[in-house]
């Protein structure tokens, strides 16, 4: 791709954060079924958190992503179809915070959410997976093209550090990151209950 | 006193910024040859992937930094 010229080492970040992002919410709703099914407080905290963190690494995508388009395609923002679905996505899981933010009722809070989470999860699969795929788009993979990643658009060196040293880097960071918010809110549901 | 000096190095601030923009507006504004030879468009657009990482870092940094103030508030929390 001649436009793009070493900026396809953004590669390394701007695509490694949206992997860390999907990981992020998949964790997330798999601790939200499981805490409808058990009902286990710690199990809202994990599915939050993980929420919150695929928001911060969604946002961080689509700004690099804006940052990378305006000096290849031309312009921080063309209305391109995985865009739009990315910022439909991360609309949605806003929506998931202001109504966990509505209520003060902490149980119902908890269900509500995880219910509304599922919901959020649903809705990535058409937004971010299914749509862009299908119709024209600047981005690689567009037009039911094969996966995004063919041998024509990078060799295989840059694959495998993409597989093996980006993509695991990133999350491994953002779950680590993950875990302190995670400690952190475990301590403070222990304050309040002695308080 | 302090409020006023406050003010003023925020006027400050704000201003230079601001000047920063304009220059970089007109420099990609300009006209069409100026504009594809600007710095983030030289040398192989390397410093489109540094701008990409700055934003990635300061965004981590912003997210921990809620973290702090989170775990300030527990501490205040936890002395009284």
């Amino acid at each position: 791709m001649p436009i793009l010229y070493e900026t396809i080492r953004n590669l390394y970040f701007h695509v490694g954060m949206w992997f860390g992002m999907m990981i992020f919410f998949i964790i997330s709703v798999v601790y939200a079924v499981r805490y409808l099914r058990t009902n286990n407080q710690l199990f809202d905290i994990y599915s939050v958190q993980y929420a919150k963190s695929g928001i911060v690494f969604g946002l961080l995508g689509l700004v690099t992503g804006s940052i990378w388009a305006r000096y290849t395609w031309g312009a921080f923002w063309s209305n391109d179809p995985k865009q739009l679905g990315a910022a439909i996505a991360l609309l949605i899981y806003f929506a998931y915070f202001v109504l966990r933010n509505s209520m003060t009722n902490n149980d119902k809070k908890g269900r509500v959410s995880a219910v509304y989470n599922i919901f959020a999860f649903a809705m990535l699969f058409p937004t971010i997976w299914v749509i862009p795929r299908l119709v024209d788009s600047l981005h690689p993979g567009g037009m039911g093209n094969p996966a995004s990643f063919s041998e024509k658009d990078i060799d295989s060196r840059m694959r495998m550090v993409f597989w093996l040293g980006a993509v695991p880097g990133w999350t491994l960071l953002g779950v680590w990151i993950t875990s302190l918010f995670i400690r952190l809110q475990i301590l403070e549901e222990k304050n309040f209950e002695h308080a | 006193m302090n409020m006023r000096k406050k003010y003023i190095s925020t006027c400050i601030a704000i201003l230079a910024v601001l000047s920063g923009f304009t220059s970089w507006a007109q420099d990609s504004t300009g006209n069409n040859t100026a504009s594809m030879t600007d710095t983030l468009r030289s040398n192989g657009k390397i410093y489109v992937v540094i701008a990409v990482l700055v934003t990635i870092l300061f965004g981590l940094l912003l997210y921990i930094v809620q973290l702090d103030r989170k775990i300030t508030n527990l501490e205040k929390n936890i002395k009284k």
